[in-house]
């Protein structure tokens, strides 16, 4: 089940048109909002203020994902999915574990749900693969230790990453209790060989941290995350914020879960099993 | 003052010459890893700090314990530490030189290290951490410098220092606390998660501190006029002694809250320290080493006979030294990161250029503390 494109692209093209702040496709559309809406620089918005204009109207935009088990069974299915991110964003692949860069891959139930795997579990799911991500989280441990705000929330609860900011402390990777985060230990463009797969996206340099951005770039200009358009019969990505979104309603009819909810960061993506 | 610390003998240019060397070599592998980045240590993305980030833990701690010294010497008038409080202050400018030093080499851009200063972000504990720390080197000069000048002409400590004194007493627990609470307040790292974590840190600093400078302090005993004195030295070892069996004591509270609470991921960090988790046990050896080499220290130094003696005090501190350092320069870090946030278990190794760049580390730690500890042992003998 994946979002009506038009109603996508409306959401996605006018929040960022008009600042990716509190103010919500709908409440665009009324006349006087558009006047009172500032325009915020978009991709650094200070995170701090966001939080403020959240806590008085609460958001209008609030992106998340759903990540449809069931449906990846297909071991060409996840592959799709991770090489359509990984090449979007120019993940460098080392070859080895231990300079190993990712934003999205596949691990098992008992690993994706450290604290909810029992020992006699439905076979079916124990084999599932579970692809793990950001799960820009609402209140995310990783930005609340960054010394230096590289790692930032944007108003609409994507958690954003400024290269140019990061000093490679790595404080972050320890903060975040999903290991979602990679840390360029080597050069990434030395893999990379000259070229980059998509010339569109930036590399990055050593020694700084990287993660799954929810293709912030792409639903800027009103286009699906590169993993949902690989995979949009599996992957659903749309406005936690709007009661009446495809992620809401399916929320709404099926059964979901979240990572580690117990930590209380509320995260972003949601399993269906 | 500088120049007591120019003049020598053969014995005390072979030692500093024998640093520079392992400065160097540190140096060359640090010049590597800049070109290279950080690939060329033995960290990955489950274990993300590694060796460096342990030292720093512990440096802080040793840092830290120069209050040891103050609170007995200022706020009880402990006349016994007049002559020593000095070795203590230096030893945390050479401790807090060093910290700095292991957080610039574990920076993977560390020429933006300064964008913790232009951006600063009071929610993020490291941001903190730097205050404090920074904060500390400076207080330490002043009053260390200070009180040695006083010393040379024979004058008491003038009054505008006796602030900073008072202020360094807090201060010095501030930073072992902060730095604690980079450890402590970070979700899904269960080994980390727990209150008693400052505590603990404050604990064993206040043993591992000392106990550094006992040895220290019977070097110069053997090696210079100078003598701290028996009473000194006894206090010391009391100090040390009551410290450790805190440490230990709130050691064994971690045990008991992840043993009798049963939550498997409370139990899996010390179950890979000091039992093996999944087959994984590369650090078993060296936690039961600590252990043991803790219970050691505590009985040589409880012991009034036995810590009377000099060179069974010497053994003590050493164990307590060692024990320690493996507690928390090895263990801790290690110990939060192995059992990675999906239950898994990736082990670290630390490779040659690391442990290179960490041993200069320690040497210019060791070429700050012989300079310091030259000159004022040279003015001791002077005044004596
Ligand atoms: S999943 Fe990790 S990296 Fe992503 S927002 Fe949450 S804490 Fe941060
Ligand atoms: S590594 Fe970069 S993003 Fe992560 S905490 Fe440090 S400065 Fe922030």
């Amino acid at each position: 089940m994946s979002m009506d494109r038009r109603e996508f692209i409306k959401i996605a093209g006018l929040t960022s048109l008009f600042g990716a702040g509190a103010s919500g496709a709908f409440q665009l559309l009324e006349p006087g909002v558009l006047d009172a809406s500032t325009h915020e620089e978009h991709g650094h918005g200070d995170a701090a203020h966001g939080q403020a204009e959240e806590q008085a109207s609460g958001p209008k935009v609030r992106w998340a994902m759903i990540v449809d088990v069931r449906k990846c069974e297909d071991p060409e299915v996840v592959k799709r999915i991770v090489k359509a991110c990984h090449t979007a964003h120019n993940v460098p692949d080392f070859g080895n574990p231990k300079d190993e860069v990712k934003w999205i891959w596949a691990d098992t139930y008992e690993h994706a749900f450290t604290d909810s795997a029992n020992e006699f579990m439905d076979k079916g799911i124990e084999h599932l693969p579970f692809l793990l991500l950001c799960n820009h989280c609402d209140d995310p441990p990783c930005v609340r230790v960054c010394p230096t705000k590289a790692t930032f929330k944007r108003p609409d609860g994507i958690v954003a990453m400024d290269y140019h900011r990061c000093i490679g402390c790595r404080f972050c990777m320890a903060g975040c209790p999903y290991g979602s985060r990679s840390f360029n230990w080597r050069d990434p463009r030395t893999v990379l060989k000259g070229k980059p797969p998509n010339p569109d996206f930036p590399t990055r340099v050593r020694g700084v941290v990287e993660k799954c951005n929810f293709c912030v770039e792409r639903i800027w200009k009103g286009l699906q995350p590169a993993c949902v358009e690989a995979a949009p019969n599996v992957l659903t990505f749309g406005n936690l914020a709007d009661p009446n979104s495809n992620v809401r309603q399916i929320l709404r009819t099926r059964v979901s879960m979240r990572r580690k909810p117990e930590l209380g960061t509320k995260p972003s993506v949601f399993y269906l099993v | 003052m500088i120049e007591k610390a120019l003049k020598g003998e053969p014995r005390y240019w072979a030692w500093i010459f024998f640093l520079l060397s392992i400065i160097g070599v540190g140096f060359g592998c640090y010049l590597y890893q800049l070109s290279y980045g950080l690939g060329v240590t033995g960290m990955s993305r489950d274990v993300s700090w590694g060796v460096y980030i342990a030292q720093f833990t512990y440096l802080v701690g040793v840092a830290a314990s120069a209050v040891m010294l103050v609170i007995p010497m200022y706020l009880h008038h402990f006349k016994k530490y007049a002559k020593v409080v000095i070795f203590g202050e230096f030893l945390a400018i050479a401790a807090v030189t060093m910290c700095l030093l292991f957080i610039i080499v574990d920076i993977g851009q560390p020429a933006r290290v300064l964008n913790v200063v232009l951006h600063p972000t009071p929610r993020s504990i490291l941001f903190w951490d730097m205050v404090v720390l920074n904060g500390y080197l400076i207080i330490n000069i002043i009053v260390g410098w200070n009180t040695l000048l006083a010393d040379k002409k024979g004058v008491p400590t003038p009054g505008w220092v006796k602030p900073f004194i008072y202020l360094s007493i807090p201060w010095a627990i501030s930073i072992h606390t902060v730095t604690a609470f980079l450890y402590a307040g970070l979700p899904g790292r269960h080994l980390w998660l727990t209150a008693v974590m400052a505590p603990r840190f404050l604990a064993s600093a206040f043993a591992s501190g000392p106990a550094l400078l006992t040895l220290l302090l019977l070097l110069v005993r053997r090696f210079s006029k100078f003598d701290a004195g028996f009473d000194a030295f006894q206090t010391l070892a009391k100090t040390i002694c009551y410290a450790m069996i805190i440490n230990v004591f709130l050691l064994l509270m971690e045990f008991f809250t992840a043993y009798y609470s049963h939550i498997p991921g409370h139990i899996h960090g010390l179950e890979y320290l000091f039992f093996g988790l999944h087959g994984y046990d590369n650090l078993v050896p060296f936690m039961w080493t600590s252990a043991i080499l803790g219970v050691i220290g505590i009985f040589l130094l409880l012991v009034p006979k036995l810590r009377m003696r000099y060179d069974l005090l010497a053994v003590g501190c050493g164990a307590i030294f060692l024990g320690t350092y493996i507690d928390k320069g090895v263990g801790l870090v290690l110990g939060g990161f192995v059992p990675n946030p999906f239950e898994g278990v990736t082990q670290y190794y630390p490779t040659f250029p690391e442990l290179m760049i960490t041993l200069a580390i320690w040497g210019i730690g060791a070429l700050i503390l012989t300079i310091l500890y030259k000159i004022a042992i040279s003015v001791r003998e002077e005044t004596a």
